[in-house]
């Protein structure tokens, strides 16, 4: 859309702001006062986040506990030797990619069937909206605390309660009352996630649905395509990138989840996912090394991810910018 | 539909019309009200567990945690109270204003440098201008973890842990690639050759900002804010690594609220409310920039 005057306007005699004739000398200078408004912002990110990941790079090659910061030095690869070996961060390699895949596909079917629904008029639409998005807008911490607390508790949470109830509307008093945190640790964090992130999803669907030419679609139907067919070869053809731009930025934030396996199981019981496991070693067992290898595989896998992730991202942007 | 419904002086010929597809058009209509209605039954359930915590929020301690919940318990403000340090003492007032001190500043530094950034990508743009907003969107893509022990350290040698304005230089960090795509695909609706029109009719730079550029981008602005304070508002991690005593943040606050012994659901859910209440009144507000911002600018 804007591309070919934005390259046009590269060309183009620098004189719009000034008179021309004063502009010409001026053109190596023009470059500059062109990357001048950028620089602060571009020179600010590199040194708060590609600097300190330098220096994880550094010091996941030593030996370097904090405990015991006389015995400190290079050691190659032993920390990468160890975190392949060890099963526990084995564990949460695989504790991350089952939840963030989990997570992801859950929320991002349950976010379509919504935005779906959701994609029509009815009676009361903008609050239904309004109810919908609100899990999204809970503080993280605060809805991983009343998850583990006001709805998993074994004794007093709503859902042990609901089932009480529900026995007891059957005249039994034994109701089920399973401890969910300790039997089922993973569902109990993943339902959490999915709780807050299929607003996310439904939302960025809706704008894609509601982005759709309504003509085609008219078009169809006078042509007696049924409402199956529209969705197969109209909406969702249409929808896929948008499927694809949330699923991955879910993704991304997704794998980075920290405060749902702090808050709601502390890592126990095969929960714990690698920024959980760099969190701990660094922060509780104090082995800088060590964390700072878990580091660099968290940002190895994540490239892994964004790779496919500016793909899809690009291929919007060409979209838009064409 | 209005016209089937109303009379109309153009009647008949619409009512011979409506009697061919009434079958039709009834089920269409049923379907819809079916439809209607499991929207909202989504969104009930959806809305469900947030209901339950503001409800135990005015619960007693002791009707909070009672099984069967008990729904119709009386209200009161006594999980409130505690939250406000009636039992403990301990206010907590200081760590909402870090917090807010860190989300307003990091918006503020955010907005500064993402606006001349996003200027000099679209409207002045320089040289390879997409390799540069690639490298912005490929920061967000690297878990902040990654970099939490170099930072710890730098902050602890710099004698900046348990500071909030170390916060506010990580939360800029971690929003600012955010805002820049953000803040672009705004500036990129600014009309440019409008721009060039009143160049050419002697308006400065200064002019040409706030004349022209500004009123289209002002809601770009108001969206970017908003993205960028709810996410400094929530962050969990690097608050509770690199703060202790002087500097938490409300997110950290929370979770001291946990107790081993003793009842605590209604307070720790009366806190939760409190502490959410910003980003739900900020959220409900601007549900339509959320999904601007959400999608990176990409969505409109």
């Amino acid at each position: 859309m804007s591309t070919p005057q934005v390259t046009g306007r590269l060309h183009a005699p620098p004189g719009r702001l000034r008179p021309a004739p004063a502009a010409a000398p001026r053109r190596p200078r023009g470059a500059w006062a062109r990357r001048a408004p950028l620089l602060p912002a571009l020179i600010f990110m590199v040194v708060v986040t590609q600097l300190p990941f330098v220096g994880t790079l550094v010091i996941s090659f030593m030996r370097w506990n904090a405990l015991d910061p006389g015995d400190k030095g290079f050691t190659g690869f032993d920390n990468y030797r160890e975190e392949f070996t060890d099963p526990q961060l084995r564990s949460a390699l695989s504790t991350t990619v089952v939840l963030t895949v989990t997570v992801v596909l859950v929320s991002l079917a349950l976010g379509l069937g919504l935005a779906l629904l959701m994609d029509r008029k009815f009676l009361g639409r903008g609050v239904v909206r309004t109810l919908l998005i609100t899990p999204f807008l809970v503080v993280p911490v605060a809805s991983a605390l009343l998850w583990k607390h006001a709805l998993y508790n074994a004794s007093y949470g709503l859902i042990n309660g609901v089932l009480t109830w529900v026995w007891r509307l059957f005249g039994s008093h034994s109701a089920p009352q399973p401890d969910w945190l300790s039997q089922v640790p993973k569902l109990a964090v993943e339902a959490s996630l999915i709780w807050q992130w299929t607003p996310f999803m439904m939302l960025i669907l809706l704008a894609g649905l509601q982005s759709r030419p309504s003509d085609v679609v008219e078009a169809a139907r006078v042509d007696g395509a049924t409402n199956w067919q529209i969705f197969r070869y109209l909406t969702f053809p249409h929808l896929r990138r948008y499927l694809e731009l949330a699923a991955l930025l879910g993704t991304v934030y997704v794998v980075q989840n920290f405060d749902a396996v702090f808050t709601i199981t502390s890592g126990g019981l095969g929960t714990a996912n690698l920024p959980y496991a760099v969190y701990t070693t660094f922060y509780q067992a104090h082995d800088y090394g060590q964390a700072s290898a878990e580091g660099v595989i968290v940002v190895v896998l994540s490239i892994i991810v964004a790779t496919f992730a500016l793909r899809t991202v690009s291929s919007l942007f060409r979209e838009e910018t064409l | 539909m209005a016209a089937a419904t109303a009379p109309t002086a153009a009647g008949p010929r619409i009512r011979t019309a409506r009697a061919g597809r009434a079958p039709h058009e009834r089920r269409e209509r049923r379907n819809r009200r079916l439809l209607g209605l499991a929207a909202w039954i989504c969104g009930i359930v959806f809305f469900l567990p947030f209901a339950w915590m503001v409800l135990t929020s005015f619960h007693s301690e002791q009707d909070a945690a009672t099984n069967p919940p008990s729904l119709a318990a009386p209200l009161t403000l006594h999980g409130y109270r505690e939250f406000f340090g009636s039992g403990t003492g301990v206010s907590p007032w200081p760590p909402l204003e870090n917090s807010l001190t860190a989300s307003v500043a990091a918006t503020l530094l955010v907005l500064v440098l993402a606006i001349p950034a996003a200027y000099a990508l679209s409207i002045r743009p320089v040289r390879k201008w997409t390799d540069v907003m690639f490298f912005f969107l490929s920061t967000k893509m690297l878990p902040a973890v990654a970099g939490l022990l170099p930072v710890y350290l730098i902050a602890k040698n710099a004698g900046m842990l348990d500071n909030i304005w170390t916060l506010v230089i990580l939360y800029t960090s971690m929003n600012l690639p955010i805002a820049v795509w953000m803040m672009r695909s705004f500036l990129a609706d600014v009309p440019v050759a409008i721009i060039e029109a009143a160049s050419i009719d002697g308006a400065g730079l200064p002019t040409i900002l706030t004349r022209i550029v500004a009123p289209v981008v002002a809601p770009g602005i108001a969206a970017t804010a908003l993205i960028s304070f709810i996410f400094s508002w929530n962050e969990l991690l690097f608050a509770r690594v690199l703060t202790g005593v002087v500097a938490d943040t409300a997110p950290v606050f929370l979770t001291s609220f946990v107790t081993s012994q003793g009842l605590f659901l209604a307070k720790v859910c009366a806190a939760a409310v409190c502490i959410s209440l910003p980003v739900l009144a900020a959220g409900f507000a601007a549900q339509d920039k959320l999904v601007q911002g959400l999608s990176l600018g990409a969505v409109k």
